[in-house]
């Protein structure tokens, strides 16, 4: 980010829960939750969306899509995944 | 070629309270907020409260893993009422013996114990039958007065706790200034080689071998043993072999994070086939980082802190006995390099394709063994039920060959079938695929099913050298001799 500037960065998630999502999605935007890393206190604040959200699929090619999300897709619980990504974005007006 | 099989395995719990203090985690968040230990002194079980915990049981093979899918979680709110320290596939030992054992395992006085506690862990451990009078010897004590100076001089010692919070002894740095004999890394050093001794003697014991008869001793524990020109070193193997008291064998450590024991058990399969050696221990010691990895998530759910236990395992392979199930050496699945990174392609290679290579079908394995994490440890604090995950991909291969029917709930039977809620304790390597193993062989055996997959992936990428993780898996196989 130092080098190349927020504008046109979007951060792309691919973590299997809706919890670790949220959680990396705030470690992005506002600050690491947890306090751990190395983003404790730190607010990027970087839009997060998630490899399962339309805006992100829609720009996959289906074929590539198929062979390395699909599977993941057919198992995850993919609306609370998305809930959680896109809350974090919209609590921030991102 | 000989057949390669696998005779036998024994794991070796260790229940410390008061080590969780010295895990990676609470040490780095009790260093910024001392307040924080009083609080979580609160939330450390008993040992009968670790003992009577029905995951624990899994392990030691005194219950199935099935059994836990009828037990409502949390586990910990539900004691198992025939719960014993010792079962078939191992023992789990109380915090007072297992310092003595660190002890014992210590060759250079870095672990001093205090008189009584000396004596009362002595007392513990003299009718333990894994336990040597070489090592009872070893066992010695020291005045509580030297402890207390020693910790308060300024060279780095460190306390060792009960769980009540009582100073028992101390650990000691090497005296020069190296960072890699540092206390808590020899701490942890010594914590793997004692609990992967344990286990090493039990699975020689419990299977009649004399440890003479061990030709090669392969580690697979996570620790970096060595000193500052050495730093991970290894070699854990041969001084397990050491205190295991196998004076005919050699070894060396295998690293590749939570899937090194795969790797082992892999090489140890090929090393015995191409006739190098007739019979070789893999082994693996307890993770004594990981321990309160969690502790944060548990507290603020005000629930026991889980991960208190530190785990060791042993597993002996051989020469066909014409008994013991065999490990396929034309079934192994391997995350190359070019597989990449996505969780799709991983589990294809991992266990689409050694089915293929092997001409079997998915509904064939019993059972397939993946990161066996238990879900009372890791739903609580949002890392989510990690073996579940894990057969649902399993189970959408399995729907997208056309092997089971694209339904969900041919999807949920396939689960509940060839997988198993996850009972592990979070130790990294420990937790991969092999905690199923004991009961895998007992099924094996008695031809409860023909075939197990375990496949184990670890996070190589933890360690900032290659974006990438690893991964590999093999099919073991009833004897084909076995009436």
């Amino acid at each position: 980010m130092k080098r190349y500037g927020k504008k046109d960065m979007v951060v792309v998630l691919g973590s299997p829960t809706s919890e670790s999502a949220e959680v990396f999605a705030r470690t992005l935007t506002e600050g690491d939750p947890s306090w751990v890393g190395p983003l404790a206190g730190v607010a990027l604040g970087l839009p997060v969306y998630h490899v399962l959200e339309p805006e992100i699929k829609g720009q996959i090619d289906p074929q590539v899509y198929r062979e390395q999300v699909s599977i993941m897709e057919s198992v995850l619980d993919v609306e609370a995944v998305i809930q959680a990504v896109s809350s974090v974005r919209g609590s921030l007006g991102l | 070629m000989e057949l390669p099989v696998v005779r036998d395995v024994r794991f070796f719990l260790a229940h410390t309270p008061g080590l969780v203090r010295h895990g990676y985690k609470p040490t780095l968040d009790v260093a910024r907020d001392q307040a924080l230990w009083s609080k979580a002194q609160a939330y450390l079980r008993p040992y009968a409260d670790a003992v009577a915990y029905a995951p624990h049981q899994v392990l030691l093979g005194n219950r199935t893993p099935d059994s836990l899918t009828d037990l409502p979680q949390p586990w910990y709110n539900h004691p198992y009422s025939n719960s014993s320290r010792r079962g078939p596939h191992g023992e789990l030992m109380s915090e007072e013996e297992l310092y003595g054992l660190l002890r014992a395992s210590d060759g250079f006085d870095f672990i001093w114990l205090e008189d009584g506690f000396a004596a009362e862990a002595q007392g513990l451990l003299e009718r333990h039958p894994l336990v040597s009078r070489k090592d009872l010897q070893q066992i010695v004590g020291v005045p509580f007065s030297r402890i207390e100076e020693k910790l308060a001089d300024g060279t780095g010692a460190l306390p060792l706790t009960l769980r009540d919070g009582r100073v028992i002894g101390l650990i000691r740095r090497r005296l020069q200034d190296d960072s890699s004999l540092a206390a808590d890394i020899l701490l942890e050093n010594l914590a793997a080689k004692a609990t992967a001794t344990a286990a090493l003697r039990a699975v020689l014991e419990g299977s009649g071998t004399n440890p003479e008869g061990v030709q090669y001793v392969i580690g697979s524990g996570e620790e970096a043993v060595g000193d500052r020109y050495n730093r991970g070193g290894g070699n854990l193997a041969k001084a397990i072999a050491e205190a295991a008291g196998c004076v005919d064998a050699t070894g060396c450590d295998v690293k590749s994070f939570c899937c090194a024991p795969v790797h082992a058990m892999i090489i140890a399969g090929s090393l015995i086939a191409s006739g190098v050696y007739e019979s070789v221990a893999v082994v693996g010691g307890g993770s004594l980082a990981k321990l309160g990895m969690k502790f944060r998530g548990h507290l603020a759910k005000e629930m026991p802190i889980l991960e208190d236990v530190l785990v060791g395992f042993a597993i002996l392979m051989g020469r066909d006995d014409g008994r013991s199930p065999v490990l396929r050496l034309d079934s192994i699945g391997r995350h190359t390099v070019g597989v990449g990174s996505a969780q799709q392609q991983i589990m294809e290679a991992l266990v689409s394709k050694p089915l293929d290579q092997v001409g079997l079908h998915f509904r064939d394995m019993g059972k397939y063994a993946t990161e066996m994490h238990n879900p009372d440890i890791t739903e609580t604090v949002g890392t989510g039920n990690v073996p579940l995950t894990n057969y649902r991909v399993i189970a959408a291969l399995a729907a997208q060959r056309g092997e089971i029917a694209s339904t969900a709930e041919a999807r949920d039977r396939f689960v509940a079938e060839h997988g198993m809620p996850g009972f592990s304790p979070t130790q990294g390597h420990v937790a991969s695929a092999i905690p199923y193993l004991g009961h895998a062989l007992d099924s094996l055996r008695t031809r409860e099913y023909q075939h197990a997959m375990f496949l184990a992936k670890g996070s190589l990428f933890l360690g900032r050298m290659t974006q990438l993780s690893d991964g590999v898996s093999f099919i073991l196989e009833a004897n084909p001799g076995q009436a």
